[in-house]
C-alpha cells in the first residue's frame, strides 16, 4: 500500500506492506539510518522519533499509522551545519560514549523540553525514563538537557 | 521483529468500525494506539488477518464534564488524561495512575480504551478505574450497553468487550474531595508494576484496586469492607491479598506479592487519609 508522510520537511511516498514498522520505513525505505533499532520491544527508546511533534518509539508504530502525518528524525534537527541546541548541548557536555542511544535520547529530550520547558533534574530523569543508555552515561545526558533548557535544574 | 502479514483497513467513525468488525468477524483486531497490540503482533502472539485501525476516530477522543461523572472517550491518549485539568481535579487517582503508564513515548500513543480492552492484570489504569467504580460503555451489534468496572475484566487478557464490540466511553464518578493514592512498586523506571495499589478514600468508604495480584485486575473487597466497618488503615490492609491468586515470576513469588499488596495498600490508605 502507498504510505505517505512528511519526513523532516520533505514529502515522502512509498509502496510498503501494511505490517511495515515506522522505523523500517525510515531506515530501509526512506534511507534515513540515523534512527537506531535497539531492543525492538519499545523499552530502550533508541528508535525515538517525533510524530506530529511528539516523541514516539518508531519500532512500535506502523508506518501506516504515520500516513499523512509529520515525522522528524535526528537528521531533521540541525539547520545545515548548525547543530540543534540539544545536539550542541550533548556535544559540549560529552553526553555520549558509544553513541547508539544518542539519536533517540536527543529526540526524547527535545520532546521533553517542548512539554516541560524549565525542568528540574528530577523532571529530566523521569522524562527520559523511556530511554536506556548502556554506557551508563546518564549523568552527562541529564546535564546536557538541563544546559539546553538554559536552567540549572532548580539547584539555585 | 516484524508482524505477520495482515490486511489494513481504516475506520472513519465508530459506526464504520462496527461495520468492519461485523464484516470481518473474529479475523479482525482493533488497533488504537497500538502499544499493546503491536508488541503482541511482533512476537507473533497475535496474528490477525485484518487490522481495523480506529486510531483516527477523533470523535472518541475527549474528556467531558457530564454532571456527576467525567465522560472519557475510549481513544483518549494517556498523555491527554495525564495532563487534563478536569481529570486532575475530579478524579486525581486516574491522572496519577495514568502518569505511571510506561514512559512518555508510550503515553503519547497508548489510549485508555486500548489499555482497558487489552485487560492486562499488570496494567496501572484498570486498578484506578476499579477503585473509582468507573463504568465502561460498549457499542455492539445489538446497540449500546454499560458495563460496571467489576464486570468488565472477565479473565486473563479477557474483557466484556466481545469480538464485534467497540469500547467507546469510560464514565468516571467525580470525586473532587476524595483522598487518593497510587502506589506502584517496581525495581526499574518504566517497568510494569510488580504489584500496585490504587486507593480512593471518600468519607467513610474506600475503593482499592490492585495491579498484578490475580489473573485479572481486581478489587481488594476485604479491605473496602473493613474500612467501611471502621477499621484503621493497618488493620484493613491486612486482608489486601485475601482470596487472590497472584502470579509468580522472575521478579516475585506469590508470598512476596501478597506481602507487597498488604504493604502498598496500607501506605495507600494512609496517604489517602483513611
Amino acid at each position: 500500500m502507498q504510505v505517505s508522510m512528511m519526513i523532516n520537511g520533505t514529502s515522502v511516498s512509498l509502496d510498503v506492506e501494511p505490517r511495515t514498522l515506522l522505523v523500517h520505513y525510515l531506515r530501509d525505505h526512506a534511507g534515513l539510518t540515523g534512527t537506531n533499532v535497539g531492543c525492538d520491544t519499545s523499552s530502550c527508546g533508541a528508535c525515538t522519533v517525533h510524530l506530529d511533534g511528539e516523541a514516539v518509539k518508531s519500532c512500535t508504530v506502523l508506518a501506516v499509522q504515520a500516513d499523512d502525518r509529520e515525522v522528524t528524525t535526528i537528521e531533521g534537527l540541525a539547520d545545515g551545519d548548525v547543530l540543534h541546541p540539544m545536539q550542541q548541548a550533548f556535544h559540549e557536555c560529552h553526553a555520549l560514549q558509544c553513541g547508539y542511544c544518542t539519536p533517540g535520547m536527543i529526540m526524547a529530550a527535545v520532546s521533553l523540553l517542548d512539554e516541560v520547558p524549565n525542568p528540574t533534574e528530577a523532571d529530566v530523569r523521569e522524562g527520559l525514563e523511556g530511554n536506556l543508555c548502556r554506557c551508563t552515561g546518564y549523568h552527562n545526558i541529564v546535564k546536557a538537557v538541563l544546559s539546553a533548557a538554559g536552567g540549572d535544574g532548580g539547584a539555585s | 521483529m516484524i508482524p505477520a502479514a495482515f490486511d489494513y483497513v481504516r475506520a472513519e467513525s465508530a459506526g464504520h468500525a462496527l461495520e468492519l468488525l461485523a464484516e470481518h468477524g473474529d479475523e479482525a483486531k482493533l488497533l488504537a494506539g497500538g502499544h499493546s497490540l503491536i508488541p503482541l503482533m511482533k512476537f507473533r502472539l497475535a496474528a490477525p488477518a485484518v487490522v481495523v485501525d480506529i486510531g483516527r476516530i477523533t470523535e472518541l477522543s475527549y474528556v467531558r464534564d457530564a454532571g456527576d461523572h467525567l465522560a472519557i472517550g475510549a481513544l483518549t491518549r494517556h498523555r491527554d488524561i495525564e495532563i487534563s485539568e478536569l481529570v486532575g481535579s475530579q478524579a486525581g487517582l486516574l491522572a496519577a495512575a495514568t502518569s505511571k503508564v510506561g514512559d512518555p513515548q508510550v503515553r503519547h500513543r497508548g489510549t485508555i480504551g486500548g489499555a482497558l480492552a487489552h485487560g492486562d492484570p499488570a496494567s496501572d489504569v484498570p486498578a484506578a478505574l476499579l477503585a473509582l467504580r468507573a463504568t465502561m460503555v460498549v457499542d455492539g451489534p445489538d446497540g449500546q450497553r454499560e458495563v460496571s468496572s467489576d464486570d468488565f475484566f472477565t479473565g486473563f487478557l479477557e474483557t466484556a468487550v466481545g469480538e464485534q464490540d467497540l469500547l467507546t466511553e469510560i464514565r468516571v464518578p467525580k470525586v473532587p474531595d476524595a483522598g487518593w493514592s497510587f502506589q506502584k512498586f517496581n525495581r526499574r523506571a518504566q517497568d510494569w508494576a510488580i504489584v500496585g495499589a490504587a486507593v480512593l478514600v471518600n468519607g467513610g468508604s474506600c475503593g482499592v484496586g490492585l495491579v498484578n495480584m490475580d489473573s485479572r485486575p481486581v478489587r481488594a473487597a476485604g479491605v473496602e469492607s473493613a474500612i467501611a466497618g471502621g477499621a484503621d488503615a493497618a488493620a484493613a490492609a491486612a486482608s489486601a491479598a485475601d482470596g487472590l491468586e497472584p502470579p509468580a515470576d522472575l521478579n516475585a513469588g506469590v508470598e512476596y506479592r501478597q506481602h507487597l499488596a498488604r504493604v502498598l495498600t496500607r501506605r495507600g490508605l494512609e496517604e489517602a487519609g483513611a
